[in-house]
């Protein structure tokens, strides 16, 4: 039943942005024989649900929304050739570059790549991982699959609104929610601060005069089949709720924003090493991970908040891929890059030693720091500084680091936050 | 409508019951107040096979939970339902442990449960390296098995039904009397059924239903239960359930595989004064995490993909109360089925059903289907049978539930079985799709979208479990309009 | 005053001076976007507005934009004129579906290929 193996140079799981980039940059760079797999009927990832401005300032120096920003990649995929298989879903990944997948069109088939670029993005944390107490009735989603329903299916979810989390698609879908007609009562952030980019907060509760309950969360559900009323109340420093401070809510939707996960299962299946911070890969400066020729890039290697990152993280990985292709990549002793003081989860977590390339630095910091700077060192030299007004964990730190100071690393590298 | 015989509750009980009856010439209808088969305790429990040491010598649990766990690895595969038996240990920690672990290999003797002795710390620390070192000693009972609770009533409900069974679901009885006719008339809140016999098998609700036809009053105590259900890992911690010494309010905490792959922590054990309220409270969460880092000190949240709490019926003399009504004539009941119940269900219904058979004349059907055949799940089959379902059925082709690996195919399937679900949560515990890490947020809307399609009716009217429980309030159109 | 930047993620903290209603200056930008975006916010602030409405004959709605922003007190209108757009399929990403909406001159198109 089994056709015959498919070899493919490059192959790309995942046809979102940070997919789409990776194939580009690869055809780009001469491989012919590429493929992407997508799992669902249109390219384009989760951008195609975000139908809001604010993508592509940074790369295209111009704003577009969601299925703007994709389809500009979705195009340049077309003119150059690249093949797209959509509806097509990968069951597994070997560590031997074997990929197996399946689709109604073509049956089972399984292939085999000389290297292989993850981009399979990320998914929700869902309400089950928070521990929430409370009845198991309709009316609470993630806050990605209520924008699902509205965005791509046109309907609502619900009418009155909690949002549960601060992070931007729960933002995001608070104004969203209010422009198509619901009641948005509240969003309910457990950290004294929110975990959403700065922007959102003004222009999709703000404007909208939606109150932000920070250092709050939701301690009970209820409606035994459509959700009727959630309890909201305030914590303590050890995020523990403070009796008395209870408020209700009387609400027939709960959308949760509370955190996105890499979506890493055909990672592990192949071997390849995740990192516990960031629950994606760990990967070198050009993305490659501890698998010779497999690569990560994108909301499965980190998660980012901004697509014009994701897509020049992931051209990188595909010049890379293309250069493994080639056998022009030059891989050998690495330094490792370290987290100090006040940072978590720095990608790339090594960089090849004696590369003459720019590599950049990202990394969540860990708290709130006003006027800091952060500071990297290799050993006890100081290799590069950023002073910001602000430092957050809602926001995605990146410090550069010039080819000729990559080019000089001989001890590992420690990125640190200094408070000024 | 008028059948031969009534079984109320379509439990694990009842539907076992159903599927003895159903083998002899009589009509049947199963009715129940929940939306879909196993809306009880059959569908949030442990999901355990016990092995039979625990309860008392002598009494209907002990008899039947031995009887009935050596039923299950046949009628698992003559059903196409998910068994394993990986064995169990049950921990001492103290001499007085000791003590109860010692008297439980006794009883197990006398129970006539195959296998099993005390096992020192160092075997069990060989055994299961995961174990709190301060483990002192621990009963080992190689017989104990798993199974799916929910996915076993489906099937057992399939079977009936197959075999003529009607199931009335979301049908909720108000009333039960004996008319002058001489027939059970039962009004509910849909209307009326008249039966010859009537079997009550209601579970929390059975001591209502027994006490309206019963002057021989029955007290349940509905005792609520928590469990923490964890993502699916590369390697288990444990490939055992793993017990802890058994206490008057039931058998401890556990910590256990599923038949799935996941990793059970549960039950707390609270009385409750509502037999449907299942909401997890955060006490109740806080008490089974703390109880299992006995068994497995490096229990946490983290790694935890849902928690759910299903409530036990248990009958306050204790023990399983089976067989007909006293003080009336074509009634029979099993009541106070808490655990061992899912162990005991082959046990009861075989000795239930049979009792019924008899007195009341039955005879064989001179033909049934023996058996179901269900499809082999999509993500158990190997690449080469994966190859042969898509060419067979390209909807096989269409992966729906990417994190449990489940297909377009198998949902539709699981829609238009015998007894089909009709809702998100029904397709969930069916096919698995929704039960895995994303918890079905890149699932449902598609699930919901099949739904639609195979029962003819608009997206609005999908619901999760039935009833109000509608996924979506209208389009963005309507909204729109009475937004403005 | 102070106010958040919206212009890019960076979302800086701007302060702004006014005198008689009129911006006197704005510090805190990094860029000179924020003090376009500061003179601006404090006598007329403007947002892009997006949305979804249904297209006859597409089971899959259409998302719109403003192609610029228009001021953010007539939001709600612009949302009440997209309320009444009857569009048919198929739409073309780039089409006008309401043009000079709510009377600023400004255009809702598509955003997306609605087939």
């Amino acid at each position: 039943m089994e056709r015959q193996m498919k070899q493919v140079d490059v192959l790309v799981i995942g046809a979102g942005p940070a997919g789409l980039a990776a194939a580009i940059a690869a055809k780009e760079d001469g491989i012919d024989n590429l493929l992407v797999l997508e799992r669902e009927h249109n390219p384009g990832g989760i951008l195609r649900q975000c139908i809001h401005n604010g993508f592509g300032l940074h790369r295209f120096k111009e704003e577009f929304t969601g299925p703007e920003y994709a389809q500009r990649d979705i195009d340049r995929a077309r003119e150059l050739g690249i093949e797209i298989q959509t509806d097509t879903t990968v069951l597994s990944v070997d560590g031997d570059h074997t990929v197996t997948c399946v689709s109604s069109a073509h049956g089972v088939e399984v292939l085999s790549a000389k290297a292989i670029v993850l981009a399979m993005g990320c998914r929700e944390r869902p309400r089950g991982a928070l521990g929430t107490p409370g009845t198991r009735c309709a009316g609470i989603y993630s806050a990605g699959t209520a924008q699902k329903f509205v965005n791509l299916e046109g309907y609502m979810p619900g009418k009155r609104v909690v949002i549960l989390g601060s992070g931007d698609i729960g933002l995001i879908m608070a104004r969203r929610m209010t422009l198509q007609g619901a009641k948005v009562l509240a969003c309910v952030e457990l950290m004294p601060f929110s975990s959403g980019l700065n922007r959102n907060i003004v222009q999709c509760l703000n404007d909208y005069d939606i109150p932000l309950y920070l250092s709050h969360t939701v301690i009970d559900i209820k409606g035994r089949e459509r959700l009727t009323g959630v309890t909201v109340a305030k914590v303590d420093e050890n995020r523990q709720p403070i009796p008395g401070s209870e408020i209700e809510f009387d609400c027939d939707t709960l959308l949760l924003s509370v955190g996105l996960i890499p979506e890493n299962e055909l990672s592990e299946g192949a071997g390849v090493k995740l990192s516990p911070l960031t629950s994606g890969a760990e990967v070198d400066d050009v993305l490659q991970t501890n698998v010779p020729g497999i690569f990560a890039c994108g909301n499965v290697l980190h998660v980012h908040d901004l697509v014009d990152h994701v897509s020049n993280e992931s051209f990188r990985a595909g010049h890379a891929a293309a250069a493994y292709v080639r056998g022009a990549l030059a891989c050998g002793e690495t330094i490792d890059v370290r987290d100090g003081a006040g940072v978590r989860g720095t990608v790339p977590q090594r960089i090849r030693k004696g590369v003459n390339e720019s590599v950049d630095l990202m990394f969540r910091p860990s708290g709130v720091f006003r006027n800091a700077t952060c500071v990297v060192t290799c050993g006890e030299r100081e290799i590069a500084r950023k002073k910001a007004p602000i430092f957050t964990p809602g926001e995605m730190a990146v410090i550069k680091l010039k080819p000729e100071i990559v080019a000089s690393l001989d001890e590992t590298v420690t990125v640190t936050i200094e408070r000024s | 409508m008028y059948t031969d015989i009534l079984i109320i509750g379509a439990g694990v009980t009842g539907c076992a019951i159903a599927r003895v009856l159903s083998r002899y010439q009589a009509s049947i209808a199963v009715i129940d107040r929940g939306n879909d088969i196993a809306e009880g305790a059959s569908k949030a429990n442990s999901g355990i096979v016990h092995a039979g040491f625990d309860a008392h010598p002598g009494t209907l649990k002990a008899k039947l939970n031995v009887e009935g766990a050596k039923m299950y690895p046949a009628l698992c595969e003559e059903l196409c339902v998910p068994y394993q038996q990986p064995g169990a240990l049950v921990l001492g920690f103290s001499p007085e442990d000791r003590k109860t672990l010692e008297k439980l290999v006794e009883q197990g003797k006398v129970n006539d449960v195959p296998g099993g002795r005390l096992i020192e710390r160092e075997e069990v620390l060989a055994m299961e390296p995961n174990t709190n070192p301060e483990v002192v000693c621990a009963l080992y009972a190689p017989t104990s098995g798993l199974t799916s609770p929910y996915e076993m009533t489906f099937a057992l409900a399939d079977h009936a039904a197959v075999n003529g069974v009607q199931f009335c679901l979301h049908e909720e009885v108000e009333d039960v009397v004996r008319a002058q006719d001489g027939l059970w008339h039962v009004t509910t809140d849909k209307g009326e059924h008249t039966c010859n016999v009537l079997v009550n098998c209601a579970g929390v609700g059975a001591a209502t239903i027994h006490n309206m036809m019963s002057d021989d009053l029955l007290h349940i105590i509905d005792r609520r239960g928590q469990y923490y259900l964890m993502d699916r890992m590369q390697t288990l911690p444990f490939h055992m359930t793993m017990f802890q010494c058994p206490t008057v309010m039931g058998k401890g905490v556990l910590v256990s595989p599923t038949v799935h792959g996941n990793l059970l922590l549960g039950p707390s054990a609270e009385d409750s004064d509502d037999e449907l309220d299942t909401s997890p409270t955060a006490e109740g969460l806080r008490f089974v995490l703390e109880k299992s880092r006995l068994t497995w000190p490096k229990a946490s949240v983290r790694g935890t993909i849902t928690n759910f709490s299903g409530i036990r019926a248990h009958e306050q003399k204790g023990d399983f109360v089976i067989g007909a009504v006293k003080g009336q004539k074509n009634a029979y009941e099993a009541v106070g089925i808490e655990s061992p119940g899912l162990s005991a269900a082959p046990a009861i219904a075989e000795m239930l059903g049979g009792q019924i058979a008899q007195e009341m004349g039955l005879e064989p059907k001179a033909e049934i289907v023996p058996a179901i055949k269900r499809p082999k799940p999509f993500h158990a089959m190997t690449t080469q049978e994966r190859a042969e379902a898509v060419a067979k059925n390209p909807l096989y082709g269409n992966l729906v539930c990417r994190c449990e690996v489940v297909t377009e195919a198998e949902i539709r399937e699981a829609i238009r079985r015998p007894v089909g679900a009709t809702t998100i949560d029904g397709v969930k515990r069916r096919t698995r799709a929704g039960m895995g890490r994303c918890q079905g947020g890149f699932c449902s809307p598609r699930v919901a979208e099949i739904l639609s399609e195979e029962l003819h009716i608009p997206m609005t009217e999908v619901t999760k479990c039935g009833g109000e429980s509608r996924l979506l309030v209208g389009n963005i159109h309507d909204a729109m309009k009475e937004g403005c | 005053m102070e106010i958040t930047c919206i212009n890019c993620p960076v979302g800086c903290r701007l302060n702004v001076t006014l005198e008689n209603g009129q911006v006197v200056s704005v510090t805190g930008n990094t860029c000179k976007r924020g003090e376009v975006y500061a003179r601006q916010e404090c006598v007329d602030p403007q947002r892009m507005v997006t949305a979804v409405i249904p297209v006859r004959g597409s089971a899959m709605p259409l998302s719109v934009k403003t192609r610029t922003p228009i001021p953010k007190k007539l939001i709600k209108d612009c949302m009440k004129a997209l309320a009444d757009v009857q569009l048919d399929a198929p739409v073309e990403a780039g089409r006008v579906v309401l043009a000079n909406v709510c009377g600023t001159g400004v255009d809702v198109i598509a955003t997306k290929s609605v087939p």
